[in-house]
């Protein structure tokens, strides 16, 4: 059965709780006991309906404010499918949020209020998704119903996302538009027949047949290893193993393979995933994988094919997203985590921070603020092998870590 | 729609967990596994198995024994343990109480579930464990929809839920400082249907409570309770036999039974699809207010 993570973002007035709500609803994913506590806390707060954003809104700060946070997930499934949704904040204060929910979805899902169209939190959220070159975007205009279903203001908003479209960085993202009510449940996970002039996919049915052709298996092949296992028994005295989960391509027994950054080479001997033995490794499969060779390979390292060399890099030009409250300044060390494996790093030039509403690149800047979009220039202390995020995103993506406090600051992007 | 049964259990869930479960051992000195006997920390069993094998698992198991199980559930994990080879260590709530660091709940709601928040975090304190693996999921409760898959707690327990650090893609920060630990909840993105397919695929044991059987319970608040001597029960409270099962596996004190013929997994599955009431709607834990697991995980509970 596969899985499907989709990412939403907005605020509440433009109805994406609802249609989440609706989406569970319809798919008939929220249970009795949960629906009668969406009542009661409804009507403690003096509504005269049921608020189906109490439903994601899981902490008392979220729930007293009425907005969004930080990100929750939700899940339904249908026959055919699970579904994750990553209901991410939309509001400037929680981008970092928004670019962690939406970093694993493979569907970005945008909310536009039919009446207001294209607002700043619209490009907010287009820009991230772009960056993040998630594969798939469908834009819900929605309250139709505000709107009398009618067909040119949906036509005009298409029009006008369009012109954003041709703005943007990365061109190959697949764009679906819906017209919808939420409310009245129009076009979500059904129709009702208010939008006749409409006649393609319902949001369901859409996300239904989302192709599953993972990009990730034609990727190069990399296996960045988490550790080694050695169990030094009696039945298991020689076994030297590398335990990892696949980032991208495929690996098969008998594989040439090379290790980096030794550059020892070998082949691969088994492929193990517990009792089983397999002949291939996909990418995201966690196994264990023997070589034909005892070579130099720990944490950290990673096996390629000979075939497939990544590039060494030292100097890495990058799109960051700043995370943190403590701003990030020119020349100071940070660790560098890409994928498993960290070095120090060095941030030695902001080149611009880029308006994410237009575009809009600003030279100059000798810090980068929370929430901020830019390119940056970093030194590693040591080789990291990746590829740029566009060719390969499972290899291509780091986070910037602080050394004092330990936390997360900065995702990164490489060119 | 269409509430047509899907048997098959997502395989993603499983890599994702073990990479998560390697990341745990990598990163951290001392991680221990919190082990309550149900079937989400089973299955955290199961796959933390299959993470290392053929070497064995690296850590130790950690039970916060409430004094008040299910003994089915306690024989059960002595059994698991012996199978396995495990290690276990055991932290008594009783030790707390004895201690004068808790005091037991009066009246007849009284339970001993927000007192074990305290020696938990004595054990994790005493056994210096910086990483602890729960089997929280996501789907069960809207506060822990919200949590990291590394989750920070600060010296005294507490999750800062508005200050969490940014998790992007599989990349796992498990960086801490002196003091803080992490929870590691490799199943958050399973849900309750999950762990059962997932129980199926890889014939896994559980304890007999999750099957159908004949037991003694008391109805109050319109759920049916199981009766035992911690239970404080007022004159009107009269057990009588009843067929039922449990769907959630926590103290005798705070977990309601269902009605349920269920005595196999395939039927248990069934009943989930049609349940109309949700996993924790059965925690009696949960409905003290609507905030009851925020606070409690804000209090250092995992």
């Amino acid at each position: 059965m596969e899985v499907l993570r989709i990412a939403t973002s907005g605020s509440v007035d433009d109805g994406k709780s609802t249609l989440i709500g609706r989406l569970l609803y319809d798919t008939n994913s929220i249970p009795q006991d949960k629906m009668e506590a969406l009542h009661a806390a409804s009507k403690r707060k003096g509504l005269d309906f049921t608020d189906l954003s109490l439903l994601t809104d899981g902490l008392v700060a979220e729930r007293e404010q009425g907005i969004t946070i930080d990100v929750a997930h939700i899940y339904f499934s249908t026959p055919t499918r699970k579904y994750i949704i990553a209901d991410t904040p939309g509001h400037i204060e929680y981008t970092r949020n928004m670019v962690t929910g939406a970093s694993n979805a493979q569907v970005s899902l945008i909310l536009i209020d039919a009446r207001k169209g294209i607002v700043e939190q619209t490009h907010r959220h287009f820009f991230i998704a772009n960056l993040l070159r998630i594969p798939y975007l469908v834009v819900c205009v929605n309250k139709m119903d505000l709107v009398d279903y009618s067909e040119a203001r949906f036509n005009q908003i298409v029009e006008d996302f369009q012109v954003m479209l041709s703005n943007a960085s990365f061109k190959g993202q697949e764009v679906k538009f819906i017209p919808i009510s939420s409310l009245y449940g129009e076009n979500v996970a059904s129709r009702n027949g208010t939008i006749s002039w409409y006649q393609g996919d319902t949001l369901l049915e859409y996300l239904e047949q989302v192709s599953f052709d993972h990009e990730d298996n034609q990727h190069p092949a990399r296996f960045p290893i988490q550790s080694v296992i050695r169990p030094r028994t009696t039945e298991y005295h020689d076994f030297r193993g590398f335990a990892g989960k696949v980032a991208s391509g495929h690996f098969n027994v008998g594989d040439e393979v090379i290790s980096l950054p030794s550059g020892q080479k070998s082949r691969i001997k088994t492929i193990e995933q517990f009792e089983k033995q397999l002949t291939v490794a996909h990418a995201r499969e966690s196994v264990v994988i023997t070589l034909e060779d005892e070579i130099d390979s720990s944490r950290g390292n990673m096996l390629v094919k000979t075939t497939e060399v990544p590039p060494q890099l030292k100097e890495v030009s990058a799109s960051i997203c700043w995370m943190d409250q403590q701003k990030l300044t020119n020349g100071k060390t940070y660790l560098l985590q890409h994928g498993v494996n960290r070095v120090k790093a060095k941030v030695q030039q902001i080149q611009y921070i880029t308006d994410v509403t237009n575009h809009l690149q600003k030279a100059d800047k000798t810090e980068m603020g929370l929430n901020d979009i830019g390119k940056v220039a970093i030194k590693t202390a040591a080789p990291i092998f990746a590829d740029a995020y566009q060719n390969n995103p499972a290899n291509g993506a780091f986070i910037l870590i602080d050394e004092f406090n330990n936390t997360t600051v900065a995702v990164g992007f490489i060119d | 729609m269409t509430n047509q049964i899907n048997w098959e259990f997502p395989q993603a869930l499983e890599d994702e967990a073990i990479y998560i479960l390697r990341e745990t051992v990598a990163q951290f000195e001392k991680p221990v596994l919190l082990f309550s006997g149900g079937k989400d920390s089973i299955t955290l069993v199961r796959l933390a198995q299959k993470a290392f094998y053929p070497g064995k698992i690296p850590f130790s198991l950690l039970h916060v024994d409430t004094g008040h199980n299910f003994p089915e559930t306690i024989a059960f994990r002595d059994w698991l343990v012996n199978t396995l080879g495990l290690d276990i260590i055991v932290r008594n709530v009783q030790d707390s109480i004895d201690q004068g660091k808790v005091q037991e709940e009066t009246g007849k709601y009284a339970s001993r579930n927000a007192l074990q928040t305290v020696t938990l975090l004595d054990a994790i304190e005493e056994g210096k464990f910086d990483a602890c693996i729960g089997g929280a999921r996501r789907d069960e409760e809207k506060a822990r929809a919200k949590e990291r898959i590394f989750s920070v707690r600060d010296e005294f327990g507490q999750w800062n839920a508005k200050m969490q650090r940014p998790e992007l893609f599989d990349i796992l920060n498990g960086k801490i400082n002196i003091g803080e630990n992490v929870r590691v909840f490799p199943i958050s993105n399973w849900t309750e249907l999950d762990v059962w397919n997932y129980i199926v695929r890889e014939k896994l044991e559980i304890p007999s409570i999750y099957f159908s059987h004949e037991r003694e319970i008391i109805e109050r608040d319109g759920l049916y309770w199981p009766y035992s001597s911690f239970l404080n029960t007022t004159a009107d409270e009269v057990p009588f036999l009843q067929k039922v099962r449990f769907r959630t596996v926590g103290d005798m004190t705070c977990t309601a039974a269902v009605l349920s013929e269920a005595d196999k997994l395939e039927d248990i599955i069934a009943e989930i699809m049609e349940a109309k009431i949700s996993e924790r709607g059965a925690r009696i834990d949960d409905k003290r207010s609507e905030a009851a697991m925020e606070k409690r995980k804000q209090a250092g509970y995992f």
